[in-house]
């Protein structure tokens, strides 16, 4: 397939995972600051998603103080942050513009009418009209154009690359999440009374709440939270289980020149497949997830050099 | 003035082969036309079938209206407009070989060899340059329209990159989604397989010795007004649809980039003109085109389609020799009418479009899309004295046409339904070996009351055009 086709597939996947999950996030964060606790702390979480942006120089042109409305807001419907969900679904949706031939009907009318549906309302009509009705309208809209991608397109190249965005970005992502909020609630890493509340939101942020349920059978641990979210090979957006997926998706693409960009994602899947949680959170599960994500970063920019981005003319 | 009604005869009374839809129509209530209306309105707004409008706001789309009366072709009028056809874009295909060959048509003077050599649609680089099936214009659109008692003229041959075709399909199967029972009663010739044709038209062309061509098809990108139809062309044919970027020439050879590395491209359906093609060999200011296509493609190594340097024969000063051509290459009376036409580089011609443009149609020789014409009877006395000053500063860039009494057909508009004037542009596909087109093409309806202009670009919108079985 064209490499610029290839690209803007790529890109138009990534965009729409990262709308779902910043939507799961500040969906999360919006919960927890409903249950009593000092305003102090709600604040540090709604800080917490601008840090993880790395938006704050951007967030302090807008807006002095740091709240959940004016968060809400910037995240939410501000065309001028690009990584506002506002901006995600523009993109992915100009991304499917560019090869909207290469996409299914039903793919692109999903991606399209998301897209109108958009921008049809300003920020005060969603969040007077319940905020969280919004956030699980971009959940139902993600996993709608999931579903017709699943049902509705050839498993060609093109499935490949989409399918390789998504899990690029939702590793990168639930890496973010648990990085965040693992330290918003344990800031000084003392073995403290873990608030139930909270760590629920968290799983509940990543669709896990049941699953972990079913797993451990058991209260709710913050070790046990990461390792969920780690290293759970059947749940779909744990880190092992997206790590899985790419390798598997990358034998079915690979090219000439992309052995090392699989051997990156080897390395990094057998951390995955044979690491423990006793061993990262000796390590420092911060110092830990900083690493994961660093190579997440790394094998995308692999990805892009042996397949995206045009190559040599003498090739 | 007086039109003609396509649906109505002059008594007023229904034409035959608009009998059953004008009953199903009178039988339908207002209301369901209403809301089916409305969901044609939402699916192509849905489907994203818009178009970008130059000189607008960049990026904006627009919708082009579609009217859910269709435009009614009796079987035994699309015959003979076939035959029309057929036998005009095989001259006209005759032509562009003779100009780029051995110019006998010049030779035996039936055309002034300095009204096409010094043509800026002239293309010195294509001379000697043989093409398979000495096809130059594989995909042509004709204008025609019907004036007086309802004869057919040919308004414009566009042998360029014309559009339009994709409308055509949507608007087919729009009705067809919309009144399904209208098909059930009427034999309606289907249009769907256009892309097919295409496609085997296309491979037909391909290089010497190339047993399995790729075809693809070359968009200028996102923003360009047909981008919908490029994607949906390739979509339909199962090709490729790529950029200038996703191309590159080594030695002589044109290649796409894909995630699998370099591969050969036999076969171009551009839909860029000349201009943009190759920025080493025409403007040199444009990213849109592949650097050396050019050379590859004298080699032989490539086939555009359309071929380079067709627009020197559907240039609107070329025009009035058409009916020569056809007598010249077929031995055969022309069997469409060509539009009277006045040259205005000639003197006398100028000074009589000069005495009369109130009366006349003024268009640029290169003019396309409904850009930079005058309509006399519809303008006011500035747009018509400016037009005057152009004329006597450039008259070699001008040509003049009687205004014709376009024929108008039953259209939904704001104050209910009323006549709007209308064109057809099918699309002719040729190969070497033979010249076809599916039943009808693409009617166009200027929207505005008395507008003799029907390009979407204008305001126009489209109907779909049912050819009759018998």
């Amino acid at each position: 397939m064209l490499s610029r086709t290839a690209d803007h597939l790529f890109w138009m996947s990534r965009y729409i995972e990262r709308a779902e999950n910043l939507a799961r996030l500040l969906d999360v964060t919006w919960q927890m600051s409903l249950v009593p606790q000092p305003l102090e702390t709600i604040n540090q979480s709604w800080n917490a998603i601008i840090a993880l942006n790395s938006l704050e120089e951007a967030y302090a042109k807008k807006y002095s103080t740091v709240n959940g409305e004016n968060v809400l807001k910037f995240m939410v419907s501000d065309p001028d942050n690009f990584a506002s969900i506002f901006s995600c679904l523009r993109m992915a949706r100009e991304n499917a513009h560019a090869v909207r031939g290469t996409l299914t009907t039903e793919m692109w009318e999903t991606l399209n009418s998301t897209w109108l549906e958009a921008r049809e309302k300003t920020f005060e009509q969603l969040f007077n009209a319940g905020i969280g009705d919004y956030f699980e309208w971009v959940k139902m809209r993600s996993s709608l154009s999931r579903g017709t991608t699943l049902g509705t397109l050839l498993q060609d190249d093109a499935y490949h690359f989409i399918r390789l965005g998504t899990l690029l970005e939702r590793a990168d992502n639930t890496a973010r999440i648990l990085d965040v909020k693992y330290h918003v609630l344990r800031p000084n890493g003392d073995e403290g009374a873990t608030d139930f509340y909270e760590w629920g939101a968290l799983l509940r942020s990543v669709s896990a709440f049941e699953v972990y349920r079913k797993v451990y059978r058991d209260v709710i641990t913050p070790e046990r939270v990461a390792e969920l979210l780690i290293f759970n090979k059947d749940m779909p957006r744990s880190l092992q289980f997206c790590l899985n997926s790419v390798i598997k998706t990358l034998e079915k693409i690979a090219n000439s020149h992309s052995g090392e960009t699989e051997r990156q994602a080897g390395m990094l899947h057998s951390q995955l497949r044979y690491g423990r949680i006793e061993d990262i959170l000796d390590h420092g599960l911060h110092e830990w997830l900083s690493d994961f994500m660093d190579r997440i970063y790394l094998l995308g920019n692999g990805i892009s050099k042996d397949f995206l981005v045009p190559m040599d003319e003498a090739a | 003035m007086n039109f003609y009604n396509e649906m109505y005869d002059a008594q007023g009374g229904v034409r035959a082969h608009y009998k059953g839809y004008e009953d199903w129509l009178k039988a339908t209530p207002s209301e369901r036309i209403a809301r089916k209306r409305a969901e044609a309105d939402l699916a192509f707004h849905r489907v994203g079938i818009t178009f970008a409008v130059y000189g607008e706001e960049a990026g904006k789309e627009r919708l082009i209206p579609f009217d859910i009366i269709p435009r009614v072709i009796p079987s035994a009028e699309w015959k003979s407009l076939r035959s029309g056809l057929r036998q005009r874009v095989k001259a006209l295909n005759m032509f562009l070989h003779d100009v780029y060959h051995d110019q006998e048509i010049l030779k035996a003077g039936k055309i002034p060899a300095e009204q096409v050599l010094n043509n800026a649609q002239f293309r010195p680089e294509m001379m000697g340059v043989d093409l398979p099936g000495n096809v130059y214009a594989h995909i042509a659109g004709v204008d025609i329209v019907r004036a007086g008692e309802g004869e057919f003229y040919v308004l414009e041959d566009n042998l360029r990159v014309p559009s339009g075709v994709s409308y055509m399909l949507e608007d087919r199967k729009m009705m067809m989604r919309l009144f399904p029972e209208l098909f059930a009663k009427h034999k309606v010739a289907p249009v769907q397989h256009y892309p097919d044709m295409l496609l085997e038209k296309l491979r037909a062309v391909a290089p010497k010795g190339v047993s399995n061509p790729t075809v693809v098809v070359l968009t200028p990108g996102a923003y360009n007004s047909a981008y919908f139809e490029h994607t949906f062309l390739a979509q339909q044919m199962g090709v490729e649809l790529v950029e200038g970027r996703d191309l590159f020439v080594k030695d002589e050879v044109v290649y796409m980039r894909t995630t699998q590395g370099p591969r050969r491209v036999d076969v171009i359906y551009r839909r860029l003109d000349d201009d943009y093609m190759d920025p080493l060999a025409f403007r040199a200011d444009s990213s849109l085109g592949v650097p050396g296509i050019l050379k590859a493609y004298q080699a032989g190594n490539v086939t555009l389609s359309n071929a380079i340097g067709t627009g020197v024969a559907d240039d609107k000063s070329i025009y009035p020799y058409v009916p020569d051509m056809i007598r010249f290459y077929l031995d055969e009376e022309p069997i469409l009418n060509n539009v009277p036409t006045y040259m205005c580089r000639k003197p006398d011609e100028l000074k009589y479009v000069l005495d009369h443009l109130a009366e006349l149609v003024v268009k640029e020789v290169h003019g396309a899309g409904g850009y930079g014409m005058l309509v006399g009877p519809a303008s006011t006395k500035e747009q018509i004295e400016h037009f005057r000053k152009l004329l006597i500063a450039k008259p070699d860039g001008y040509i003049a046409q009687p205004t014709l009494a376009l024929s108008n057909c039953p259209t939904f508009v704001e104050e209910g339904i009323a006549p709007r004037h209308l064109d057809l542009r099918p699309f002719v596909l040729s190969s070497g070996k033979c010249v076809d087109m599916v039943p009808g093409g693409l009617t166009r309806v200027a929207l505005t009351k008395g507008s003799l202009v029907v390009n979407s670009s204008q305001g126009g919108g489209t109907k779909d055009t049912w050819v009759l079985e018998d």
